[in-house]
């Protein structure tokens, strides 16, 4: 109990959330570097997959990437990155890692998405003179969207956690409180930043869900 | 003498780093596999009761499947802080970790496979005075093995990859070998352990694999006939549904 206790005292104490290695900078690497990566993986993977989806090809790739992605080590990836020569620059090596771990889900589930759109109403709609673009943006889209959005959510905590285990390879983020609770082995320290990093990603998680059913497409019809 | 130099001169492939510091590579792939191995068999001797509780009692359902939903959207480094107060630094911490992420797939699955079982069956097992728990031994469990073996396959791929993140406590068996190669900045040994690892997950993917054909031979004559792709579809569907767990 005394851990739980000593991480309250450090969360309330003002000056761990303040100056370069606070609670509030490390928020804001973290959250700029899952912003940029998210945005980023979403601009190679939702065009690709449901454009993949909508000529019904591609489908091996796009479910199997996912496979490949859960056998491959993100430490692995962290670690064998900033060792190359891109490790000299900067934050390069954290982002490429961080697309490479949200483009499964993202691919994946819109793709699946897509395909999984009733056949039927789709030949309804062509036999009703729609064209292929309106096919997609009136009817296939609208009908994947949630799965769309499960995908959008699931790559969102991915890379939450991938910024997090991105300390460990010397990064920024909030998983540096962690780490470097480790190094001075002081476990109120690491309660404190795993306790933050926890909330961080629930909260993520919570968002999108809201967003999610804000922007349904389907929302209020039957 | 090339070969030596490799050493030096910090190649990444570097066969002299093979052959003198293989004692050290089989120790941390050893490790590896008994952390992935103890983790996902807790999990599913675990998972097994929680699903039966959340099929038979509704009002578990939710609870249940909410809080293993909870603990996987948790960050792995998070996780394992999280249960340092509890553990201390030792390798009950890191299977602790790999078990709680385990139980959501595994759950998932196990429920899904016994609710895939269909009425007639379990109506004819009754009839013929199956009591409850032969008819769960003998007709739901062989029913459901595809998804839960399915389940299994996905916990281990998922687990082998996580265990590398045990290394902040130093039992994160190649995972360690990883960290430390960037500390020494010694790129032999960190891509060797990533490639070992990688090879580490497909190796349990493709035993598994092995394993679910032969333990249930129907799914896979049945490949051929209309009926059966049915059901080997519902299977596929579980696998293709799961969250994605890599961090």
């Amino acid at each position: 109990m005394n851990a739980i206790s000593g991480a309250y005292d450090w969360l309330s104490t003002g000056a761990n959330w303040q100056g370069e290695k606070g609670v509030w900078h490390r928020l804001a690497e973290h959250l700029y570097f899952s912003g940029v990566a998210l945005g980023v993986a979403c601009l190679i993977a939702l065009p690709l997959a449901l454009w993949l989806g909508h000529i019904g090809k591609g489908g091996a790739l796009a479910i199997n990437v996912s496979n490949v992605g859960r056998a491959v080590p993100t430490l692995a990836v962290l670690v064998l990155l900033t060792l190359t020569p891109l490790g000299r620059h900067g934050d390069i090596p954290t982002l490429i890692a961080l697309v490479l771990f949200a483009v499964p889900p993202l691919l994946t589930n819109a793709y699946v998405g897509m395909r999984e759109v009733d056949r039927s109403v789709v030949e309804a709609a062509r036999g009703m003179g729609m064209s292929g673009g309106q096919v997609f943006a009136r009817v296939e889209l609208p009908l994947a969207y949630p799965l769309v959005m499960t995908g959008l959510r699931s790559a969102a905590v991915q890379v939450i956690a991938t910024a997090t285990l991105a300390a460990m390879a010397g990064e920024g983020g909030l998983g540096r409180i962690i780490t470097a609770g480790f190094n001075l082995q002081d476990t109120p320290q690491v309660v404190a930043g795993a306790v933050l990093v926890a909330a961080l990603a629930l909260v993520v998680e919570g968002v999108f869900v809201a967003v999610g059913r804000v922007l349904d497409p389907m929302r209020g019809r039957a | 003498m090339s070969e030596q130099n490799c050493l030096v001169a910090n190649d990444w492939v570097c066969g002299e780093y093979l052959r003198t510091r293989s004692q050290e590579l089989v120790d941390a792939t050893v490790q590896h596999v008994g952390i992935t191995v103890a983790s996902v068999a807790i999990g599913v001797l675990i998972a097994f009761p929680l699903a039966l509780l959340a099929r038979h009692r509704r009002a578990f359902a939710g609870p249940v499947l909410g809080l293993t939903t909870v603990f996987y959207s948790i960050p792995s480094l998070a996780m394992f802080s999280l249960l340092l107060p509890l553990f201390g630094l030792s390798v009950s911490l890191v299977v602790t970790g790999l078990v709680l992420y385990s139980l959501t797939i595994l759950v998932r699955n196990i429920l899904a496979g016994l609710q895939a079982v269909p009425d007639e069956a379990r109506e004819a097992a009754r009839g013929m005075g199956y009591g409850p728990v032969r008819l769960l031994w003998e007709v739901e469990l062989p029913l459901a093995l595809p998804a839960l073996l399915a389940g299994v396959r996905i916990a281990t791929v998922s687990t082998v990859a996580l265990t590398t993140v045990g290394a902040i406590v130093d039992y994160g068996g190649l995972g360690t070998l990883i960290l430390d190669g960037l500390d020494s900045d010694f790129k032999a040994q960190v891509l060797t352990a990533s490639v070992l690892c990688v090879l580490l997950a497909i190796l349990a993917d493709l035993l598994l694999l092995g394993v679910q054909r032969w333990l249930t031979p129907w799914t896979r004559v049945s490949v051929r006939k209309s009926r059966g792709v049915r059901i080997r579809a519902t299977a596929d569907a579980v696998e293709t549904r799961t969250p994605e767990k890599v961090a």
